[in-house]
């Protein structure tokens, strides 16, 4: 297999007169975990739809889990997992039914998605908790059934958005535990996040800003670099220093 | 001197206990958060501050009025503004700060000096006629604020205002705090992110409806037993496994590299040669500075 999971070149994106994500290249290796920060309208989400295939680009050319995201864009759905913070389980249903749900949108067959849900439930300690009423779990729980949903379909690259928001710090650490464990065994792991402390987490981050990459590297080697006292300073000087008189809603 | 106190507040729902004995005092011009996961407690303990929720037990003061006897006194001085978007979606940013400033009572020439004060440090002046709810969270947020304002209330009371915000929006938010403090307002704000914490002047953890522990950022997170290193190595499964073989330390990965946590009466150099075995030099360790998620991991595991 390939070692390299995402590989875009001078991608663009315009709505209209509006360039909403403006050349950006980019690669990403398998089996590492990438966070991809920067304000909102920055250009993140439509970087991220097209990388998902949901969204062909303008121009410029990209590869996704080795498939082309132009002409290949309804494999791509097949091989890349998807999790957000807001990322709707159906509430009246158990973690066990959703992810029956889920599998059997997938086209997954019923033995398949019965070996899955044994497989996940160990691996993430679901527990009782896969045969409880997602509605009512704790948002940590919560988060760790929407992420084995996400996992079902034993996808390569996985496409997080804001996975730990609100959870607690000791629950954090077991989730990202899981996270440097899928990325040891080869899954690649796209993160995005307004948060600095889920972003030091990261192997590398990149900050887009007006459509662009900006800046990109290890998080400790970002902060050295602008000489900041963390990531959170770090990002907010080098977007003020992109343009001073910015003033952003 | 204390703006606010709140002693031994008790609030069950059920068998489920969301507040215990928590008590808590916030000085006069201080901006003091509230910092915790979920389903901690903060909500409750802020909705019981103005007095939408009764208490089983427990005492509110707040500008030397008390909570149960005098609420009358305490409204006016109050600014509250909860986590959920609470304006009107299809009113316009202008049309909502009419609306509240009618509420309490401010028209005319007296409501458009105030408008055009708030709009000064909101910014959204340029989106006045605009929906609220087309507006970006981060100006969703600072509208809401404005409404809390509008009133000028001396103890502002904030619950998870920057949840969701990008990370400019939430530094532009906290320059309008940091200014409000400057003004002499007294401000109460709760979140569920430990990055958030360093700019107010003290925080206090919370977690299972429990005060954990209070102080500055900064005596906070020193409260750390115990020694951190980052190791500037890739984070291989081998060297994970090797590292976690030596006794006495304890290895947590920690993005493109690893974390090496000691206890306190220890020292890196007693490992030397079980690190230069794995072809380690010490030097490759630099001391880190423990955060406030390392201090409050420390406190919620040890139980306390």
């Amino acid at each position: 297999m390939n070692d390299t999971a995402v590989e875009i070149d001078n991608l663009t994106k315009r709505f209209g007169r509006f360039t909403a994500v403006d050349g950006i290249s980019l690669t990403v290796n398998r089996g590492e975990i990438f966070g991809f920060l920067g304000a909102n309208g920055a250009g993140k989400t439509t970087a991220i739809r097209m990388l998902c295939g949901l969204l062909l680009p303008t121009s410029g050319s990209g590869r996704v889990a080795g498939l082309d995201i132009i002409r290949q864009f309804e494999a791509i759905k097949k091989n890349i997992g998807y999790m957000s913070q807001k990322f709707a389980l159906y509430a009246d249903l158990t973690g066990r039914q959703n992810l029956n749900f889920y599998g059997s949108a997938y086209g997954l067959d019923k033995s398949f998605i019965a070996g899955r849900i044994k497989e996940l439930s160990e691996r993430l300690s679901l527990g009782e908790f896969l045969d409880r009423i997602s509605g009512s779990l704790p948002t940590g729980w919560r988060q760790r059934l929407a992420l084995s949903v996400a996992l079902l379909h034993r996808p390569q690259i996985l496409f997080l958005d804001e996975p730990t928001g609100g959870v607690d710090p000791v629950f954090r650490r077991k989730f990202w535990n899981i996270l440097y464990s899928l990325a040891d065994e080869g899954v690649t792991i796209f993160v995005t996040t307004h948060y600095m402390d889920e972003a030091e987490y990261c192997g590398r981050i990149s900050i887009m800003h007006r459509g662009k990459i900006i800046d990109r590297g290890k998080p400790f080697e970002l902060i050295a670099k602008h000489n900041a006292d963390n990531l959170e300073s770090m990002f907010i000087e080098l977007i003020k220093k992109q343009e001073p008189t910015d003033e952003p809603a | 001197m204390s703006f606010l106190t709140a002693t031994y507040i008790h609030k069950s729902y059920g068998k489920i206990e969301a507040l215990r004995e928590f008590s808590l005092a916030v000085d006069e011009g201080e901006i003091f958060a509230l910092v915790g996961p979920d389903g901690a407690g903060k909500t409750t303990f802020i909705r019981v501050l103005c007095h939408l929720i009764k208490t089983d037990q427990g005492d509110v003061n707040i500008a030397g009025y008390n909570i149960k006897k005098n609420f009358e006194k305490i409204k006016p001085l109050l600014g509250y503004m909860p986590q959920i978007f609470s304006l009107y979606p299809d009113l316009s940013v202008e049309e909502n700060l009419k609306f509240y400033a009618g509420i309490y009572g401010l028209t005319g020439q007296a409501y458009e000096s105030k408008r055009d004060y708030l709009y000064t440090f909101s910014n959204l002046g340029p989106f006045a006629r605009r929906r609220a709810q087309a507006l970006s969270g981060g100006m969703k947020q600072k509208l809401a604020l404005s409404c809390a304002l509008m009133h000028e209330p001396k103890l502002l009371i904030l619950d998870e205002p920057t949840t969701g915000v990008d990370p400019l929006s939430r530094h532009q938010f906290w320059e309008i705090l940091l200014q409000l403090k400057s003004e002499g307002v007294t401000i109460l704000v709760s979140t569920p992110y430990m990055d958030e914490v360093a700019r107010a002047d003290r925080a206090a953890f919370v977690f299972d409806g429990r005060k954990l522990s209070e102080g500055t950022p900064e005596e906070l997170a020193a409260g750390f037993r115990g020694r951190i290193y980052f190791l500037n190595e890739e984070p291989t499964p081998v060297l994970i496994e090797n590292l976690n073989r030596i006794e006495g330390l304890a290895v947590q990965r920690f993005g493109a590299g690893l974390h090496l946590y000691l206890a306190e009466s220890d020292t890196i150099a007693n490992y030397e040669n079980s690190l230069a075995q794995l072809n380690i030099a010490v030097e490759k360790l630099t001391p880190a500075a423990p955060g406030l998620e390392d201090r409050f991991i420390q406190l919620t595991e040890s139980g306390s």
